[in-house]
């Protein structure tokens, strides 16, 4: 499955500020009342851009600049709160799409959901993180590009080492994140390591 | 050297070790409701694959249940939605479900340990972050994703890291009027919202000891709102005790050998930690959260903090917060004025979260305030029927709280007990993020059940200790 492989996403990028963005911001759990992921996109961010509309003001998500962003840029423990994939599948289906997010933490679930779905999360440090959002704010139009294969976020001049742990990596390359088809191949042990717990078997 | 419980219990349910480096972890219950499950059934059928083990999977809806009146078909078309789909895939591929006719059906995390499903010694998972709460009785419980939930049916297995594991200790004696939310507030006060990204955390301590397992579990609720995934306190004579005789615990012979097997998961006294910190349970006051994040907290007698008593980095979070709530730096939390209060959540809709309450107002006079709407929602079926038993729900609704049906209400709000506008909530559940009971500008405090009674009777924020004439 070619397709499915991370190897480099490039494209312009949405500098998204704040610390500690959670998931009830994300996706608010009225949009959760659905029994497929179709259409979230839409409601991505909802109640703050219609808070800052209200005031007049502008999201950066509705700001015309960053209208074809491909990458997100967020600050610290971005996703935390509940562990809902609707926060993930609605920022993926966001605009023309979110591809890959480049931040300086993440919330584990929320880490988690995205490499499942084949969204890398590149984590870098903060300063680096500042001079990002700076330059993408300077120059909307900018080109950035998040390589799996060097671990370097590169935008224009500047180049910026990322985090990623070599497994996530690795399924990235080799396109495999996706894990249900290599957790069904270990059936037997799968059998074999329940047969060992005594609960598997009531304690009998 | 000794281990944790935590890598006894990892390794006893480790599959493989798989290419990506990540293990492949056996799970050994598995919970679902009706929001996060519908797309993992509908993956799974465009992929053709079956559950594996579906006898270790158990349904419940709790999320959009109203708690008005649950006559079907519900007036909200998508919750019906939502239901009529969980319904079709639990028959569909022969899951346990606990409908709205059974006393087992309630909030996830109240029915797995009110039935026995939650064990000491399993690997629990449930696509809902709150999942840490089953930790309590030793088991390692975290919430998943709805891709992780299609994995968990088709392999009973998922693809995970091991964590890290840090053991928290809580020595001393609590005061009067502190309670368990006290304590997990204050923790993710001290270690903050992020603290425990990428750690599981061991509760322990004389206050531990001690603590009940309701008290247990609303710590190993918040774990969550602390960054960690899951939280855990060992299993000792108290788990076993609470487990004795519930309707899916072991019976006769084979509770002896869970109770071996149970024991034998217990950290060892020389285990090594990645980390250890410990606090006074003497120094934990009543807590009540000011902020958008469970870590925006102070004792109930303090002040909001200043922005320069925040290092550099989280004050622009800070002056968020202040901006949202609007409320001052250096204000007063007590004598905040609030309009809705609500006693119930997976945090804390539990029998002894009612009695406490009920132990303080019953006989004495106390009524809500006029212009508080208070609610409170039993977390099950069988507790709201046995709070009727007991005569409960009257004491409640003399005192000028509606006693509602149980469910997830207005915790997360997806059912239709929401805030109104700016209203604020001092609420005994687990999150205040921005809009999180309903309302887009909606404001929450978090706080004990005991602090919600205090607020409800005040109408305004109040220390508890104060109103109902507690002392050490």
């Amino acid at each position: 499955m070619l397709d499915s492989k991370r190897i480099e996403i490039s494209g312009s990028a949405i500098p998204l500020r704040g610390n500690d963005i959670d998931t009830d911001r994300i996706i608010p759990a009225r949009y959760l009342r659905t029994v497929t992921f179709d259409g979230l996109g839409e409601h991505a961010f909802e109640d703050d851009r219609r808070a800052l509309k209200a005031e007049g003001k502008l999201h950066v998500l509705d700001d015309a600049k960053h209208a074809s962003g491909r990458i997100l840029l967020v600050n610290k423990n971005f996703g935390c709160g509940s562990s809902r994939e609707h926060a993930p599948q609605a920022i993926m289906r966001f605009g023309k799409g979110i591809a890959a997010i480049v931040g300086e933490s993440f919330a584990e679930i929320f880490y988690g959901n995205c490499m499942m779905l084949g969204v890398p999360c590149a984590v870098v440090g903060a300063s680096q993180m500042a001079e990002l959002m700076a330059a993408v704010e300077a120059n909307p139009e900018l080109t950035l590009s998040v390589d799996v294969r060097t671990r370097t976020v590169s935008a224009g001049k500047l180049s910026v080492p990322f985090e990623m742990p070599e497994g996530a990596r690795a399924q990235f390359l080799e396109g495999n994140w996706d894990t249900t088809g290599e957790l069904l191949s270990g059936q037997a042990e799968i059998r074999a390591t329940a047969a060992k717990l005594p609960y598997f078997s009531d304690f009998g | 050297m000794g281990k944790t419980l935590y890598e006894k219990v990892f390794e006893a349910h480790t599959v493989r070790k798989l290419p990506s480096g990540q293990y492949q972890l056996l799970m050994g219950l598995h919970l679902i409701h009706e929001v996060t499950s519908p797309q993992a059934f509908s993956m799974l059928e465009e992929r053709g694959l079956s559950v594996l083990y579906p006898n270790r999977t158990f349904a419940t809806v709790d999320h959009i249940v109203p708690t008005a009146s649950q006559l079907r078909p519900f007036q909200d078309d998508l919750a019906e939605g939502m239901l009529v789909a969980l319904e079709r895939n639990v028959a569909k591929h022969a899951i346990r479900y606990f409908s709205l006719d059974k006393d087992e059906q309630g909030i996830v995390h109240v029915i797995g340990p009110e039935n026995g499903l939650t064990q000491p010694g399993m690997t629990i998972c449930c696509g809902d972050s709150h999942t840490s709460t089953h930790g309590a009785f030793g088991a390692i419980a975290f919430g998943i994703g709805t891709s992780q939930v299609r994995d968990v049916l088709a392999t009973q297995t998922m693809s995970m890291s091991k964590l890290k594991v840090r053991r928290i200790e809580v020595n001393g004696k609590l005061g009067a009027g502190v309670f368990a939310k006290d304590v997990a507030l204050f923790i993710i006060n001290q270690l903050g919202v992020n603290g425990g990204v990428g750690y599981a955390y061991e509760f322990a301590g004389e206050v531990f000891d001690r603590f009940t397992m309701e008290e247990r579990m609303t710590v190993c609720n918040m774990a969550i709102e602390g960054g960690a995934r899951s939280g855990y306190v060992n299993p000792d004579a108290t788990t076993y005790a609470y487990l004795k005789g519930r309707r899916y615990s072991p019976t006769g012979e084979a509770w002896e050998r869970a109770v071996a097997y149970w024991e034998s998961t217990r950290s060892d006294a020389d285990a090594s930690y990645d980390d250890v910190v410990r606090y006074d349970g003497a120094e934990i006051e009543p807590m009540v959260t000011w902020g958008i994040t469970p870590g925006q907290s102070t004792p109930v007698l303090g002040k909001i903090p200043l922005e320069a008593q925040f290092e550099e980095s989280e004050r622009e979070s800070v002056r968020e917060a202040y901006a949202y709530m609007s409320f001052e730096p250096g204000q007063a939390m007590s004598g905040t004025k609030i309009d809705v209060a609500f006693i119930g959540s997976c945090t804390n809709g539990r029998m002894s979260d009612f009695e406490a309450v009920l132990d303080l107002i019953r006989g004495r006079g106390f009524k809500v305030a006029a212009h508080v709407k208070a609610l409170v929602v039993p977390g099950s079926q069988k507790l709201r029927k046995e709070m009727i038993a007991l005569g409960y729900d009257k004491i409640f609704t003399e005192a000028g709280f509606e006693f509602r049906e149980a469910g997830c209400s207005m915790c997360l709000a997806m059912n239709p007990d929401k805030l109104k506008g700016r209203e604020v909530c001092a609420s005994s559940s687990n999150r205040n993020f921005k809009g999180r009971q309903g309302s887009p500008a909606g404001r929450t405090l978090l706080m004990s059940p005991v602090m919600v009674a205090a607020a409800a009777i005040s109408g305004h924020v109040a220390d508890a200790r104060q109103v109902f004439g507690l002392a050490n």
